[in-house]
Formats: structure tokens, sequence, C-alpha cells
């Protein structure tokens, strides 16, 4: 086996170092290496998004994607997305609107939700739910999270305007 | 098994000549046959980096770079014409938006899962596929590329390099996929093309072993009785036929209303 080695990565806007194998995923590094436990494996089969994480601003499955793959990359997870103690727009959006109940889909529907808002800002319902085709919730029936996006949509174009 | 970013496409085949190399591209096919043992490389020769992506438009073809990704396919500018409206209109429904993201042409056409969305959209445009190996370049037509399930011409220290689609000036595209509804892979798919002097083609995918043009000069769908339809679990072999009657003659009327000015 080949063996570990050191691997600096960008996280959360942070320089870290995580000792990884070649075959090392993503999701791995960050919960086992960094204690970056927000970022969940729901099915480790590419299917539920719960591991989803920004790399350099755009949604992906971290359980489908080596750490290796990742070096040089800036990647945010969830506990890097609230702003100086303050909740993010979207979290905030989230939590006004229902758009959990258990939590353990959240972080992956939050971050590509902000993948969304970030090309589509003004998004209408359906293109909210193409978008979040890849995070599947056991518990909301998705109504209260669709809601949540369309509300975190209007606080980030109102927060721009502002 | 070891990792190598090699920043050269010369570097990157010669690191593909060791036994079990494997090319890593996007790594949402590779990965998950990793995860279930079934590829178990000896190196991955990461080609993630390397200048093989972009979309270049000229005046008779549009290249499309082998790391071209779903996301970039689907919001490329230069792709807006009923020419090529298939391109964009398969990528967009592929996946999902976290792999989009990540998943490449390249990767999608080596990979030749005979239930992915691309290959019918290669084959009905007449793409020709440029592939590199350390004794040189070489073209192939996507007819001669794609051999049967996950098989096709690469060599095992073969690259995809680009994909190269001749532009037919006035003709238009389609692609119509009925989706598997939990993996959204094509339980059926048809690409069209319907070109000015009345000439017409229609690639058919998730049918059987590989993604198929029907050949008839008229009406590519009276074809379709002699292809070869496989059954399974999802889709037993007349419900296959049938739904594969229903995308391709959807396919050919929007790509004829995308010719007339009439569709999208
Ligand atoms: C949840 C999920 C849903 C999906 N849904 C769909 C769908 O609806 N329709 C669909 O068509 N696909 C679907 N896919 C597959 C997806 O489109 C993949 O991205 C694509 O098939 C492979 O591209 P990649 O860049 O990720 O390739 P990789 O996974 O990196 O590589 C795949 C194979 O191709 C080889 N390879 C990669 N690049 C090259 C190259 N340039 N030259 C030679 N060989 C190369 C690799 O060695 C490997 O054998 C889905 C995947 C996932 C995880
Ligand atoms: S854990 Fe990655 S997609 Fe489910
Ligand atoms: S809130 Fe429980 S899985 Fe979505």
């Amino acid at each position: 086996m080949p063996a570990a080695r050191q691997l600096e990565l960008v996280i959360n806007g942070e320089r870290r170092s995580a000792e990884v194998e070649p075959r090392t995923l993503l999701v791995h590094a960050l919960r086992d290496g960094l204690g970056l436990t927000g970022t969940h494996v729901g099915c480790d089969t590419s299917q539920c998004g719960a591991c989803t994480v920004l790399l350099d601003g755009r949604a992906v499955k971290s359980c489908t994607m080596l750490a290796v793959q990742a070096e040089g990359a800036e990647v945010t997870t969830i506990e890097g997305f609230a702003r100086n103690d303050e909740l993010h727009p979207i979290q905030r959006a989230f939590v006004e609107h229902h758009g959990l109940q258990c939590g353990f889909c959240t972080p992956g529907m939050i971050l590509t939700a902000s993948d969304l808002l970030t090309r589509a800002p003004d998004p209408d319902d359906a293109t909210i739910r193409r978008a979040l085709r890849g995070n599947f919730c056991r518990c909301t029936g998705y109504q209260s999270i669709v809601d949540s996006v369309r509300a975190a949509a209007t606080a980030l174009r109102e927060g721009e305007a502002a | 098994m070891e990792h190598v970013r090699p920043s050269t496409l010369d570097e990157a085949l010669e690191g593909l000549a060791a036994p079990d190399a494997k090319a890593l591209a996007g790594g949402q096919s590779l990965l998950p046959v990793m995860k279930l043992r079934i590829v178990r490389p000896s190196v991955l020769v990461d080609i993630g980096r390397l200048e093989l992506g972009g979309v270049h438009m000229s005046e008779n073809e549009l290249r499309l770079g082998a790391l071209t990704t779903w996301n970039e396919l689907e919001s490329a500018q230069e792709l807006e014409r009923p020419a090529l409206a298939a391109l964009a209109e398969c990528a967009s429904g592929i996946g999902d938006l976290q792999v989009r993201n990540r998943g490449t042409l390249g990767g999608s056409l080596a990979h030749a899962d005979p239930a992915s969305d691309m290959p019918a959209v290669v084959l009905a445009l007449g793409a020709q596929i440029v592939l590199r190996a350390a004794s040189g370049e070489r073209t192939v037509s996507a007819e001669e590329f794609f051999l049967g399930p996950f098989t096709t011409a690469l060599g095992p220290a073969e690259l995809i390099t680009e994909v190269v689609f001749p532009l037919v000036e006035g003709s238009g595209s389609a692609y119509v996929k009925v989706e598997h509804p939990a993996s959204g892979f094509a339980l059926a798919g048809a690409a069209a093309v319907v070109r000015p002097d009345g000439g017409q083609s229609v690639a058919l995918t998730g049918m059987g072993g590989q993604a198929f043009l029907l050949a008839s000069d008229a009406n590519p769908v009276d074809a379709l009785p002699d292809a070869e339809i496989y059954g399974d679990r999802f889709a037993p072999v007349e419900y296959r036929r049938h739904l594969a009657g229903v995308v391709a003659r959807r396919a050919l009327d929007r790509a004829r209303e995308r010719m007339e000015g009439t569709g999208e």
C-alpha cells in the first residue's frame, strides 16, 4: 500500500494539512482527518447528496471525489459557511421556513442551494427542484426546502441591493 | 494504488503505459465502480487538470475538449443554435447538479455505459473522436468507437483528447429520453438530426449493448422493428421497443421544429 502523505488543502479559507492515502475520499479526509463532521455520509454511492461540499464555489459530492483531487482548490464545508458567527442567509432561511427536521440532509441542501443561487439569483420553483435533484431528504417532503431556497434567494437579492 | 497528476498530455500517456493504470477525469463513473471493486487500478493518472477542455467553434465544425463538463455544455452560448441544440439538451438532463459539475464528455464516452445519454448525440451528429496514444493521434467516427457495453475502440494507453462535430448549417437537432425515475439514466433515449436537404438521422441509447444509429435513408423510425433491443427488469423488450419509437418520433419532431424555427 502506498504510504499516506500529508496533503495541503484550503478548507473554509484556512490552509489545513491532512494525512491521506491516494484512495482516501474527500469526505473521509474532512470527517476523520480534520474533524469536520458537518459533512455527512448518507449513501456512499453518489446518490443522496448529504456529502455535498463546495469546490471553488461549485457543489460536488465529496464521497465521489478523492481528497488528492481537491489539492489546490478551495473547499467550503457547512462549518465555514456562516459569516463571522452569523448564519448565512441561506441557513437563516432554512431555520425560518422549516427547511429541516432531523437535519441530516441539510448541509448538502444548503451548499447545493448556494451553487444554484450564485448562478441563478432568482430561480422559479421548477429550477430549485431541478437543482436539488441530487439531494435526498427523508423528512420534510421537500416543499419546505423549496420554500427555504426561494426565501433565501429573495434575502440574498435584497442583501445585494442594500 | 498510486495517484499521479501529470502536467502534460505526453506525461499522462507515459503514465498510462503502466499495467492496470487508469485515467481519472471527473471520477463520476470511475470512483463508483472502484468502490464496488469492479475496477482496481494500480495507478490513477489524474488528467483532470490537463488543458483538454473548452468549446471551440469555427466556421464548419465544433471541437469539444474531452474534459468539457456537462455543466459547461449546458451553459455554453456557442451551442445555442438549432444544429447543436441536442448537446446542451442532453447534458442538462444528465444526473444532477453535482454530477454535472464534475462529469466530463470524454469520461462518459470512454466509460460507454449502455444507458448513458451522450453516445446517442455524438452518433446522430456524426461526430469524430480524436484519440492520442504515445505512438500518435488517430481519429475514429462515433460509429466505429462504440463496440459494446463498457467497450470502445480506445486502447489501454490511449486518451480521448477531443470530439469534433461537423456543422450542418440550417439543420436542427434534439435529444429526448424517458429516464429511470431513480437513477436518471435512459430507459430509452433518442438523438435526432434533421437537415435542410431532407436527410434525417436518429441514434438510440439505453436499448442494448451500446448506442447505435437507426439505419434508414427515408424515415429512421422505419428501421426500429429490425433494431436489436434488450429487455431487463426495468423495461421488458416490447415496452422498450415501444418507448424507442416514442422518443425517436419526439426527437425528430423537436429537431424539425428547431430547424424550421418554430421550436425553442
Ligand atoms: C449519481 C449519478 C448519476 C448519473 N446520471 C447519469 C445520467 O443520467 N446519464 C449519463 O449519461 N451519465 C450519468 N452519470 C455518469 C456521469 O455522466 C459521468 O460523469 C460520466 O459517465 C463519466 O465522466 P467522468 O469525467 O466522471 O469520468 P471518470 O469517472 O473519471 O472516468 C470514466 C472512465 O473513462 C475513462 N476516461 C475518462 N476520461 C478519459 C479520456 N479523456 N480518455 C480516455 N479515457 C477516459 C476512465 O479511465 C474511466 O474508465 C451519472 C453519475 C452519477 C454519479
Ligand atoms: S454520501 Fe455522497 S452522495 Fe450520498
Ligand atoms: S431533514 Fe431529515 S433528511 Fe432532510
